[in-house]
């Protein structure tokens, strides 16, 4: 299937996702959720907000999947990335990844996930009590 | 000849706008570029220095040369978060 790849303002939809890799070959669906924290480096934070690129970050996103696609045959993904403000609790990302045996599953969706976070143009601005500020690395 | 920076996340912050057209000679690159941002706003230079560079939207070295209406973006060190 071709991946699904949002980038969205909007609530995430985990069951929306899930359906979408839903195959009858498959035996496996590993699904990394990241969720709004309520600290972070000994602050106490209030909500997120998200920015990116989102030409780029799409088409990075996509270039990853392709990756995971080639290394662990995981033909069946989608990837979901919300912008704008994220309240604690909430989600920010939502791989899912479904495969017919889970070892490539879980494989492929950390594979995505500690990729995103390194390559892909979207940033995280935490809003403390203390303030705000873009997190860097 | 022309191109076109667009700012995103704390870079759009301190510019406080998502864009703008910058004019500069032929055979500019990348680094060239990011000198004459950092002269028009000078509170971008910090942030530009530790940024990478994308042109059409993909990653490039900061001695790339720019064509015109090429599409400029500094992207600022990522979150990323503990893994």
């Amino acid at each position: 299937m071709e991946p699904v790849i949002q980038i969205t303002r909007e609530p995430l939809n985990r069951e929306a996702l899930l359906a979408a890799v839903a195959a009858p070959e498959i035996g496996g669906i590993v699904i990394f959720e990241g969720v709004v924290r309520n600290h972070a480096r000994g602050k106490q934070i209030r909500y997120l907000e998200y920015d990116a690129y989102p030409e780029m970050a799409e088409q990075q996103i996509r270039r990853i999947v392709e990756e995971a696609r080639q290394r662990w045959g995981a033909e069946r993904v989608a990837v979901a990335h919300r912008l704008g403000r994220v309240e604690i609790g909430e989600a920010s990302v939502i791989i899912v990844v479904a495969t017919p045996h889970r070892a490539e599953a879980f494989e492929a969706c950390r594979y995505i996930i500690d990729t995103l976070k390194t390559t892909v143009p979207i940033w995280k601005k935490e809003v403390s009590l203390d303030g705000e500020a873009w997190v860097e690395g | 000849m022309k191109i076109r920076v667009r700012y995103f996340a704390g870079l759009r912050e301190i510019v406080g706008q998502d864009a703008e057209t910058l004019t500069v000679p032929e055979g500019t690159d990348v680094a060239g570029a990011r000198a004459l941002l950092s002269a028009r706003h000078s509170r971008l230079q910090p942030i530009l220095e530790r940024s990478l560079c994308a042109v059409n939207r993909e990653y490039v070295p900061a001695d790339r040369v720019l064509q015109e209406d090429d599409e400029l973006v500094f992207i600022p060190p990522l979150g990323g978060g503990a893994a």
